[in-house]
């Protein structure tokens, strides 16, 4: 354990942790508001640390969705972390091995690997624990905090926030599409499909965590063959 | 909802994302060269989310209007950079004063 690596992993992460902190709060709080115990958002929040990841779940549990739709979903939405984790085992040092690699993976999220790449050094085991642990605190603690502020607040301010998970998915999707002329058609495009699944009769027969993996699949599929991203990116 | 089906699937939520973020750290030690590949991967947040928000927004509150006045307000916020906190909080304030104005 190296006290120095590990303390400037703490410093990196420590605005990744603020970030997460009212992110989560939103999480805990819809979450609660649309019906999960207390209990079982907090311990998504610290078991799945992912955001996109673990809404979607959440929300097919609320649909008392089968394990199988649960199971693909999770796959498709954070299939991207197999990309980033596969970044960063080509950046940790020499002393990385299993037990490393096993704990360290762990706290690869989108926010922990732009940090970690922006890094001129390698990573070491002792700055990756740094780096992971107050972001981890961050997402658990806000989820208590949103978790249990529910309970306080009256019913027109809770149903209120039911909107609010989707107001943090659309602010994760407008500004690269507004950047970026590929990504705003791909989304388009996405949006186009949801309606059709949902609105056709011949194929509103198809559940809703099924349809989102068809249109997530396909229309990848399509703006990749369409638009490919810039080597080298 | 069953306390052990709400428990089954946070156990296979956490499993799945786990098994992808370890995999390539334990297997993989070439970097993915494959474009189309890279691209493909690109892409999925923004159709995966895109697909997820619309049209279930619209039926994520009592009052359709309010949503319809949150969405709008959500966009704008977000394409003006706004952090996910405040583009959340914005689209629930909206639809929290269009019920108080009874609609």
């Amino acid at each position: 354990m190296n006290k120095q690596e590990f303390k400037e992993g703490i410093r990196d992460g420590f605005p990744i942790c603020l970030g997460y902190i009212s992110v989560s709060m939103a999480f805990g709080l819809t979450a609660v508001k649309s019906g999960m115990p207390i209990w079982s958002a907090i311990l998504i929040s610290l078991t799945n640390l992912t955001s996109a990841g673990q809404f979607a779940g959440t929300n097919l549990l609320l649909a008392q969705s089968s394990y199988m739709e649960l199971i693909i979903t999770t796959f498709i939405i954070n299939i991207r972390y197999f990309l980033m984790s596969l970044s960063v085992s080509q950046k940790v040092d020499k002393e990385f091995g299993l037990k490393e690699r096993l704990i360290a993976s762990f706290g690869v999220t989108d926010e922990v690997f732009a940090v970690s790449m922006q890094r001129r050094s390698e990573l070491t085991f002792s700055y990756m624990l740094g780096l992971i642990l107050t972001p981890i605190l961050g997402w658990t603690g806000g989820t208590i905090i949103g978790a249990v502020a529910t309970s306080l607040l009256p019913a027109s301010l809770t149903d209120a926030m039911g909107i609010a998970l989707y107001g943090m998915f659309i602010a994760i999707i407008v500004p690269p599409a507004r950047e970026n002329r590929s990504v705003l058609i791909a989304v388009i495009l996405a949006i186009a499909a949801s309606y059709a699944f949902t609105y056709l009769p011949f194929l509103s027969v198809v559940s809703g965590g099924w349809s989102v993996i068809i249109i997530t699949v396909v229309v990848s599929a399509f703006a990749a063959w369409l638009f490919p991203i810039p080597e080298e990116q | 909802m069953s306390p052990f089906y709400i428990l089954g699937g946070i156990a296979i939520m956490a499993l799945m994302t786990y098994i992808i973020r370890v995999s390539p750290m334990v297997i993989f030690q070439k970097k993915i060269e494959n474009n189309r590949i890279k691209s493909f991967l690109y892409y999925i947040p923004y159709t995966v989310l895109a697909a997820m928000t619309f049209p279930a927004i619209f039926s994520s509150t009592a009052s359709q209007a309010g949503a319809v006045a949150g969405c709008v307000v959500a966009v704008l916020l977000a394409y003006f950079k706004r952090g996910l906190l405040v583009v959340a909080l914005g689209a629930a304030a909206t639809v929290f004063f269009v019920s108080m104005l009874g609609f």
